[in-house]
């Protein structure tokens, strides 16, 4: 057998996923032993046109990271499902829309507002915002068409796996890399993680009764080392959250935020985490239920924070 | 064809439901817009089910459960109480008004009760108009 082809490519995405891959250190060597890698944008030079004439399923397996946030992205997602054999969501942006996906508890109009004109160090005194399409004397300048919404990977192209994470771990990435090089993949549709349980499943601290009074964020107290987080009122995201990371966050006293995105089965992580924080208020009275809410500032962000698109609303909706 | 609100309704199989039933065997009459899902409690109402109607066609959606104190289960339906405020603090960041989701208590005598929760709602529903889901 040939070497494999393999594509990387980074859409909606902050550029952590590509440092993710990187994390596999040496195993790289095993990767390019076993694999040609035929097109990363961040790594090296080859351009769109050169993936455009590449036969239909030439590539065996692209790791697409990013959510869908404008038509460039949409458009190379396209191409790049059409020119793979193996499709795999790489990171809770591709896989969820991650925290670019946050971006649909507004639209395009509300965004630009912010970032060409209301930030404090913006001074745009012609009032100038990126235009797709703008007439110079050479011809006609594009840039890409920038959406009011973010949406997943699964929503823009079939999806044949997915490795979740923000970034997915060096553990997690391997685990996939390993069955892509030996031919052992799973059947598809696979979250390719090393367990389908939450988080929980992982963590090390020690579970009891949850009853909370008040919910805290990590600067308001700092957590007791080996109790459960959200007994202490923290929201861990830990009970709705797929494992295999090996819990590294409640490790380290920070409460999970959910990054490796529903549990087996669930489809709509933030409402699941909402439910399991809301059950365990320790009140019988409206009033004081409510109070305790309250200490919640921000629900979508909290619950939501990297599944936003992925959730059953998909996004907020405004007038 | 004029425009009717589509609401669905959980309600719990020991108070709400048999209230439900009273105000039908009574022949009392309501607005006809409250599609029921017979539940065995409103502790059994995940938020993701009021996400779910919301996402697959309702234009708002009823909870109803014993009233507090009176659970078959004791403590069902305060899970459900404790739930809605967060609920709906979630759903308004997500631009879904207020009246689309409710949560109240009918118990098993309270057919009249039942009655005037559905029209009301019908008609604050009504008054918002389409649910319009999101692309």
């Amino acid at each position: 057998m040939g070497k494999l082809k393999v594509a990387l490519y980074w859409a909606a995405s902050c550029g952590g996923c590509e440092i993710a891959q990187l994390m596999i250190g040496e195993k790289i060597l095993k990767l390019v032993e076993a694999a040609d890698i035929v097109f990363w944008p961040v790594a090296i030079d080859v351009k769109y046109k050169d993936v455009e004439v590449m036969p239909s399923k030439s590539i065996d397996a692209c790791l697409f990271n990013g959510g869908i946030r404008n038509s460039e992205q949409e458009h190379v997602a396209k191409m790049l499902r059409e020119k793979s054999k193996i499709m795999i969501s790489y990171g809770a942006c591709a896989h969820e829309g991650g925290i670019p996906g946050l971006g649909n508890l507004h639209n395009k109009e509300r965004i630009f507002q912010t970032v060409y004109f209301d930030t404090p160090s913006t001074d745009n005194k012609d009032k100038v915002v990126p235009q797709p399409k703008f007439q110079v004397p050479e011809g006609e300048l594009n840039i890409p068409v920038f959406y009011d919404s973010v949406k997943t990977l699964h929503h823009t192209v079939d999806v044949d796996y997915t490795i979740p994470g923000c970034p997915p771990e060096e553990r997690t990435t391997w685990l996939a890399l390993e069955a892509l090089i030996t031919g052992k993949l799973p059947p598809k549709g696979t979250v390719i993680t090393h367990t389908a349980k939450a988080v929980c499943d992982e963590c090390l601290r020690r579970k009891g009764e949850k009853k909370v009074k008040a919910f805290y964020r990590t600067w308001q107290k700092v957590p007791e080392p080996e109790t459960c987080l959200l007994e202490q009122g923290f929201l861990c995201a830990g009970v709705a959250t797929r494992g295999g990371c090996g819990a590294l966050c409640p490790q380290a006293n920070m409460p999970c935020t959910g990054c490796y995105g529903p549990v087996e089965g669930v489809a709509d992580q933030g409402a699941h985490f909402l439910g399991a924080v809301a059950s365990i208020i320790d009140s019988k009275d409206p009033d004081e239920v409510k109070k305790i809410v309250d200490t919640i500032p921000d629900p979508v962000g909290t619950f939501y924070r990297y599944s936003l698109p992925d959730s059953l609303l998909r996004r907020a909706r405004i007038k | 064809m004029s425009w009717e609100p589509k609401i669905v309704g959980f309600l719990c199989n020991w108070c709400s439901y048999r209230g439900a039933d009273l105000a039908g065997t009574a022949r009392m009459k309501s607005a006809p817009n409250v599609r029921i899902v017979r539940v065995m409690c409103s502790g059994r109402v995940e938020p993701a089910f009021v996400l779910k109607a919301l996402e697959l066609g309702a234009d708002g959606v009823l909870v109803l459960g014993c009233h507090p104190g009176d659970c078959h289960y004791a403590e069902g339906n305060y899970k459900a109480m404790r739930r809605f405020p967060l609920l709906k603090k979630m759903l308004a960041q997500m631009g879904v008004e207020d009246d689309r989701v409710r949560l109240d208590w009918v118990s098993a005598s309270e057919g009249d009760r039942f009655v005037a929760i559905v029209n009301d709602m019908t008609e604050k529903v009504r008054a918002l108009g389409p649910f319009a889901r999101n692309s």
